[in-house]
């Protein structure tokens, strides 16, 4: 049970152009699940690897617990990890690759077997412990790589996306064991993904990396609702959040608006600083609501104007793709919404969902 | 009865292999053809041997000539001292080459491609300009006429093998393996053996085949180095000429035998990986 402190990490590979993670500083409190989320070169993997003890920075310093770890080897840092590949051992049995760690500890024989069968239980690999890897199931095998590392009672248990070679609806069943077993073993969790879905689900925080560096680190739902940049918006969700392009302007005396093409909408007075610039405005599919015509008595007041392009029924809700003065805009609702492509409709976001950026940066600000 | 035409792409048919079976048959034979006409012209008698046409099927078996060669003076010292040589070989070789082979397998270090290419140029070096310099080397340290000597040179032949293969070995032991080793606790030589080495050994088996036979098979190197410590196929070359032809085919099975039954006994850890039996 241990906090992590990274103290300013920097690493480079050798021959490598860029460094692969830049001056990066977390902390990750007792027991808590941290996941770090970015698309595949981000970094995520080699802080991961640099917090496991196989990867050592060029700068910087992490402190696992009240231990300085930065240069202990892996065995000495109470660790444990989960490969992406499950990384399990073909020439031992699965009981003797769960008891893997503890033989290493000369830990005495009954002991062993008590804490096996432990584990072989929460993770329901007991009809399989004489069995061999290649007998296995590929979700069979990243079950038995979960008890390997959970059997050693790590201060810190790091997974390296454990779910990306299996199937999409193991990994759907698999995601909600191990969210419930996490949560058991209460272990603090280091959890490398590149999928948001995953993140949302699992995470207690995410941080979200981009070229080397953290970018935003908050709750899953504040990662969500309200993005820290325009890739983090983008990244996560689907569909990716919408970025309308527009023009700040003051209509006098603090009430501001962004124009949007011909149209406007209202803007809060965060804007003031900005006027003149060019702005983004964020806003999620499902917090915009669709009209088929042009709404009565909200006149300016949010709804712009838009031209449908695809309808696309989707079981459990419409995805409609529209254009709002040639910028793309995808709404989800209801799937009894009439629209047909090439029809007008009129959308109206809900304002408190409004997320305003500066264009030319892609960073939020006000709110 | 009616039959549904299934699409052509759903239709199971069994491949085309009758092909692939008879180039396996003509592989087979081309290799066995030769050992069983050896084989049976050894336990053949004299007599029936030296008549017109040889005999294609054993007509009369016996283990006179045989007998005969392996009571030569020298044969069976021979045969005791080509096993030492090949053992030592087998050891020197996979002691020096399996770490180099390791090294290259997994660490990317600078100048690993010259040196992969490097060790690949020394097979290019022809031993005989080696043999003057080696025979008056051996004969300064005092180990000329001895089976050392013989060995060593028959490593310095197989290193290169050695060095190559057992890198693609732990190529195909995969890193995460180690790593995770690594991560439950183990020092990085505990991780090698604990791990990667077990994961190896079929191939490192495999390589030790390869090695043995070659220092087996070795003659040149042999026939200068050694004048009364002969390995078996010195002994055989040396005194082929002025034998009689039953001597000649008992002595080439006397070569073959040994190799073939080491092959055979260390098979099981060529095809057999750990559960993934080949079928």
């Amino acid at each position: 049970m241990s906090e992590i402190r990274i103290e300013r990490i920097s690493k480079t590979y050798p021959g490598g152009k860029a460094p692969a993670v830049r001056d990066i500083s977390l902390t990750v409190q007792d027991s808590e699940f941290m996941v770090l989320l970015g698309p595949s070169g981000c970094g995520k993997t080699t802080l991961l690897r640099m917090l496991a003890g196989l990867e050592y920075p060029d700068a910087g310093r992490i402190v696992i617990g009240d231990r300085d770890v930065t240069d202990l080897p892996p065995r000495k840092r109470g660790i444990a990890m989960v490969f992406q590949s499950y990384a399990v051992f073909p020439h031992l049995t699965v009981f003797e690759n769960i008891a893997f760690g503890l033989r290493m500890q000369k830990r005495p024989d009954a002991e062993v077997r008590r804490r096996v069968s432990h584990a072989s239980g929460l993770l329901q690999l007991d009809p399989y412990v004489e069995r061999y890897p290649a007998q296995l199931s590929g979700g069979q095998r990243q079950r038995v790589a979960v008890a390997r590392a959970i059997i050693m009672e790590p201060a810190v248990l790091l997974m390296d996306e454990p779910l990306s070679n299996l199937d999409a609806l193991l990994r759907l069943q698999f995601r909600a064991e191990l969210k419930k077993l996490v949560s058991e073993v209460k272990t603090t969790t280091v959890y490398v993904t590149h999928d948001q879905l995953e993140a949302l689900s699992l995470g207690d925080r995410i941080a979200v990396m981009r070229d080397g560096q953290i970018i935003q680190v908050a709750e899953p739902m504040t990662v969500y609702d309200r993005p820290a940049t325009e890739f983090v918006g983008s990244f996560i969700g689907s569909p990716p959040m919408n970025f309308l392009r527009g023009t700040a302007q003051s209509e006098g005396a603090a009430v501001f608006s962004v124009a949007i093409g011909d149209q406007s909408l209202p803007a809060p007075a965060a804007v003031a600083a900005q006027t003149g610039s060019d702005l983004l405005v964020g806003i999620r599919a499902e917090n915009i609501v669709p009209h088929a015509s042009a709404p009565v008595g909200t006149g300016s007041a949010g709804a712009l104007r838009a031209e449908t392009v695809v309808v696309e029924p989707l079981g459990s809700h419409l995805l409609v793709t529209a254009s709002v003065a040639g910028q793309i805009v995808k709404v989800v609702t209801r799937t009894d919404f009439p629209a047909r492509a090439g029809m007008d409709i009129w959308l109206e976001p809900e304002p408190d969902k409004l997320r305003w950026l500066r264009a030319a940066d892609g960073i939020a600000f006000g709110n | 009865m009616t039959t549904v035409a299934a699409p052509a792409a759903l239709r199971r048919r069994p491949a085309p292999r009758w092909h692939l079976y008879a180039l396996a048959v003509v592989i087979s034979l081309f290799i066995l053809v030769p050992i069983y006409l050896i084989a049976v012209a050894a336990f053949t008698p004299r007599a029936v041997l030296n008549g017109f046409p040889k005999p294609v099927v054993p007509v009369a078996v016996s283990i006179d000539t045989m007998q005969a060669f392996l009571n030569t003076r020298g044969v069976g010292q021979s045969v005791i001292n080509s096993l030492i040589v090949g053992l030592l070989t087998l050891v020197m070789s996979t002691v020096l080459g399996a770490p180099a082979g390791y090294a290259l397998a997994r660490f990317a270090f600078r100048g690993r491609d010259a040196f992969q290419l490097l060790i690949l140029m020394t097979r290019a070096f022809p031993i005989a300009i080696l043999a003057v310099p080696l025979t008056v080397t051996f004969i300064t340290w005092g180990l000329y006429d001895t089976l050392p000597a013989v060995a060593l040179v028959h490593t310095a032949l197989a290193l290169p093998t050695t060095v190559l293969i057992t890198a693609s070995i732990f190529i195909s032991v995969p890193v995460d393996l180690e790593e995770a080793a690594l991560t439950l606790g183990c020092t990085p030589l505990g991780a090698f053996t604990r791990v990667a080495l077990p994961l190896a050994l079929p191939g490192l088996a495999a390589a030790s085949i390869f090695t043995f036979v070659l220092s087996w098979n070795e003659v040149f190197a042999s026939v200068i180095l050694t004048v009364s410590n002969r390995t078996l196929p010195a002994q055989v070359l040396s005194s082929l000429g002025d034998s009689p032809l039953a001597y000649r085919f008992a002595g080439g099975f006397a070569l073959i035998l040994p190799a073939l039954v080491f092959i055979f006994f260390i098979r099981r850890y060529l095809f057999n990986m750990w559960g993934r039996v080949v079928r």
